[in-house]
């Protein structure tokens, strides 16, 4: 099995030390982490990460259930980059003079889906929004102009088939505790998004 | 509404305002959940709930040990005697991080236990203030959870998860961590709620029919099926179930380290043990099976040795609780999720009875041929050096396979559990994942206290003796009727066989000395004695059985023995040594 980008998305409770639990379960296999959100979800209280490795799906597969097996940990599950929308942000600091000087700013800012966040005497900062090809390019656009400073977000992800964490949160929340069959009942429907 | 009325209006006023301490909701609470021993050691801050542990001295018996990690073993061999939740007191800093051990070995074996450690105030946290260590982090890879305690007001709820946590699903160790403040704290306490339901949390996966429906399938169809079993059995109390399993299929069984005692070592199906020093039929014929049923183990490479080499002819059925574990180490054809409580009368349902006589007939036939080349050996070595094996068969003639018996690591550990007979469940303790050596001394402490009833016999080496030797204090102040039997070779004897083997007998630092255990037993008020002859063996081992209270002995074993068979690291279990 070769080696690809994969997305983890992990909704968990709220739980101070929680992010360590998650991410020593990747330093312990020596496994890098390339990129890794962590935000609000759609429903208050719970969180979302967005976890990003190259690997194989079978390892990927592993790590997934060591994630969701952690107590604080309602799901987890792994796509690849075609069953997802993801963007990551960037920002890139120039010189004003150089950039105002040699480079053709509007053409510049249309191009690559850029915005002028700040503009002063001594920088501008641009702003761009997309796939890392994309934030990449406009690296490599603005080196000539003396590129003080670059920095790219975590990526942030939206599964294309899911129909949202809030349903299945208000079916965990309804389960009476205790039974387990009532509770395998409801886990049958939900093939679609859970990974096991 | 009638009775609220009728009800004196000042009574449940004053028991709103009643306040008590952290402390004592933390007492409180280990006495609801049916707690009645505790492992622990006191210091500074963990002192307000000693204090208050000094008036429930009658509800709560706390066994002051000699070293923290004897605590978390103790708790370790009560869990696994008992089958219920070990608990565990330490302080800050070192006590808190002597226990981390424990917690790794109690994670890699699923052993459950609750584990409260004190903590500084909670204005010192990261102030690096005396006895501060970041418990949390520390003990995070090695505990099934932990939460740190910082106001009293979420004692009884966090201890409540605890236990559930620690006891639900695949058990395992939970630490909580207890600042000074919250101990000290007084609030309103309104009772304690047992926790029975977490929201993110799935202790069993979903059983479903279908899979249980093409095992079934499977293993109706199989020539040559073979199941292997884990602590899953014993943990799951499925012990019975288990049974009527295999007995209503026919299909010969072999257990792992920890699944031993699970199915009486005398019963017919019960054909041996698995592994690296496991008996010889069980693991060749891992290769020649057609169907390979495994319930409550997890594949460890202890057991499979080169996984490329391992059961590849097999469709694999694994009966798990912990989802993780399957297709894990081996790929599975058929996963059966969920509780083997649940799952293994499912599928007994559905399995048809067959004659498996000719295929267990090969189980046997291995097995004479391993008696005629290890096990008659080991069992009558000759010359006047005393063998391990010998020590154990004489134990099994004399407990009839009824004791707990409680191993260290190493060569005894193997040669005790290929050799010790029984016949009831929850009567094996060892360091199975983790393989610590020191475990074994204090585990039977705790065994003792878990199963007071019966003969706790522990067995260690003369290397892993000497970790935890300290404990033999908790024995003399306790009195706890814990028979030791230390199988000295002077040498640290597994390192060293593996040094013989595949190192050019380069015996590098094995060669251990040892003091005179008998005396340092007496030192303890603990009676004792020594074997060195064949003839005295059998006496003196009926002269410790008899005895009332704790005993030593010690008996000098050949120093260059070997266990046999192996399975040499690197190698798959068809390619197994028989010398």
């Amino acid at each position: 099995m070769t080696k690809q980008e994969y997305t983890i998305t992990v909704y968990t409770e709220n739980h101070i030390g929680l992010l360590n639990r998650i991410a020593i379960i990747f330093s312990r296999r020596k496994i890098n982490i390339d990129s890794l959100n962590t935000s609000p979800s759609e429903i208050p209280g719970i969180h979302r990460f967005n976890i990003v490795i190259d690997e194989t799906e079978e390892v990927v597969q592993k790590l997934v259930r060591q994630i969701e097996k952690q107590v604080e940990v309602l799901k987890a599950y792994y796509n690849t980059n075609d069953e997802i929308i993801w963007q990551e942000m960037a920002l890139y600091k120039v010189p004003t003079s150089e950039i105002a000087e040699k480079a053709l700013v509007e053409r510049l800012l249309r191009e690559h889906g850029a915005n002028a966040v700040v503009i002063r005497n001594d920088y501008t900062v641009f702003e761009t929004t997309g796939h890392r090809e994309e934030t990449e390019k406009l690296i490599k656009v603005l080196e000539p102009f003396g590129l003080i400073e670059f920095v790219r977000s975590a990526r942030v992800a939206i599964i294309k088939s899911s129909k949202g964490f809030h349903e299945k949160l208000q079916e965990f929340e309804s389960i009476e505790p205790g039974e387990a069959v009532k509770e395998n009942e409801y886990l049958n429907q939900a093939e679609e998004v859970f990974s096991m | 509404m009638e009775a609220t009325l009728q009800q004196p209006p000042t009574e449940t006023k004053e028991q709103k305002v009643s306040l008590i301490t952290g402390s004592e909701i933390v007492l409180k609470s280990l006495i609801s959940e049916k707690v009645k021993t505790i492992f622990g050691y006191p210091g500074g801050a963990i002192m307000p709930i000693y204090d208050a542990l000094f008036d429930y001295n009658d509800q709560l018996e706390h066994i002051l040990v000699r070293h923290e990690q004897g605590a978390i073993h103790a708790a370790q061999g009560f869990a696994r005697t008992s089958g219920e939740v070990g608990v565990v007191f330490a302080t800050s800093g070192p006590g808190a991080t002597n226990l981390v051990t424990g917690l790794a070995d109690a994670m890699i074996d699923s052993t459950p236990l609750v584990c409260i450690t004190g903590q500084v105030f909670a204005h010192l946290l990261g102030t690096d203030a005396f006895q501060e260590t970041d418990v949390i982090n520390i003990t995070t890879p090695v505990t099934k959870w932990n939460y740190q305690v910082t106001d009293a007001s979420e004692i009884a709820d966090t201890l409540a998860k605890a236990f559930y946590i620690a006891r639900s699903g695949r058990p395992g160790p939970v630490l909580i961590d207890i600042t000074k403040n919250a101990q000290i704290q007084q609030v309103a306490f309104i009772g304690y709620t047992p926790c029975r339901h977490i929201r993110s949390y799935r202790p069993k996966p979903i059983v479903r029919q279908e899979y249980i429906d093409a095992a079934a399938d499977l293993i109706n169809k199989a020539e040559r099926p073979y199941v292997i079993f884990g602590q899953g059995i014993i943990l799951g109390k499925a012990e019975e179930e288990f049974k009527t399993f295999i007995e209503k299929s026919g299909i010969p069984a072999a257990w792992t380290l920890l699944g031993l005692s699970a199915l009486p070592t005398g019963h017919p199906l019960n054909v041996g043990m698995l592994g690296m020093h496991g008996n010889y039929g069980p693991n060749v014929l891992t290769n020649e099976c057609d169907v390979l049923i495994a319930i409550g183990m997890r594949f460890d490479d202890r057991v499979t040795g080169r996984l490329d080499k391992y059961a590849r002819q097999a469709k694999v059925v694994h009966l798990d609780i912990d989802p993780a574990e399957i297709d894990k180490n081996v790929k599975t054809t058929v996963p059966v999720w969920g509780d083997c409580k649940e799952t293994l009368p499912l599928l007994t349902e559905k399995i048809i009875s067959r004659d498996h006589s000719a295929w267990l007939q090969r189980f046997r036939d291995f097995a004479k041929e391993e008696y005629k080349e290890v096990i008659s050996k080991d069992f009558n070595p000759g010359g006047d050096i005393l063998n391990m094996a010998e020590v154990i068969d004489a134990l099994n003639e004399l407990t009839g396979g009824d004791a707990v018996i409680v191993t260290d690591v190493g060569q005894h550990q193997m040669v005790a559990s290929r050799y010790a007979k029984f016949t009831k469940s929850k009567s094996n303790v060892t360091s199975g994942g983790l393989g610590t050596m020191g475990f074994a001394l204090p585990a039977a402490i705790g065994a003792k206290f878990g199963a007071p009833d019966r003969t706790v016999v522990a067995i260690a080496g003369d290397g892993g003796i000497q970790m935890t030797i300290q404990e033999l204090g908790t024995i003399m102040q306790y009195q706890t009727d814990v028979k030791i039997i230390i199988l000295n070779n002077n040498f640290l004897g597994m390192v060293r066989q593996w040094q013989e083997l595949f190192n050019d007998r380069r015996y590098s630092f094995v060669d251990i000395t040892s003091p005179d255990f008998v005396q340092v037993a007496k030192g303890y008020h603990i009676e004792g004695e020594k074997v060195v002859a064949r003839t005295d063996l059998k006496s003196a081992l009926k002269r410790m059985l008899d005895h009332s209270g704790a005993y030593l002995l010690e008996v000098i074993v050949g120093k260059e023995n070997n266990v046999f068979p192996m399975v040499p690291q690197g190698c798959g279990v068809g390619e197994i040594r028989l010398k």
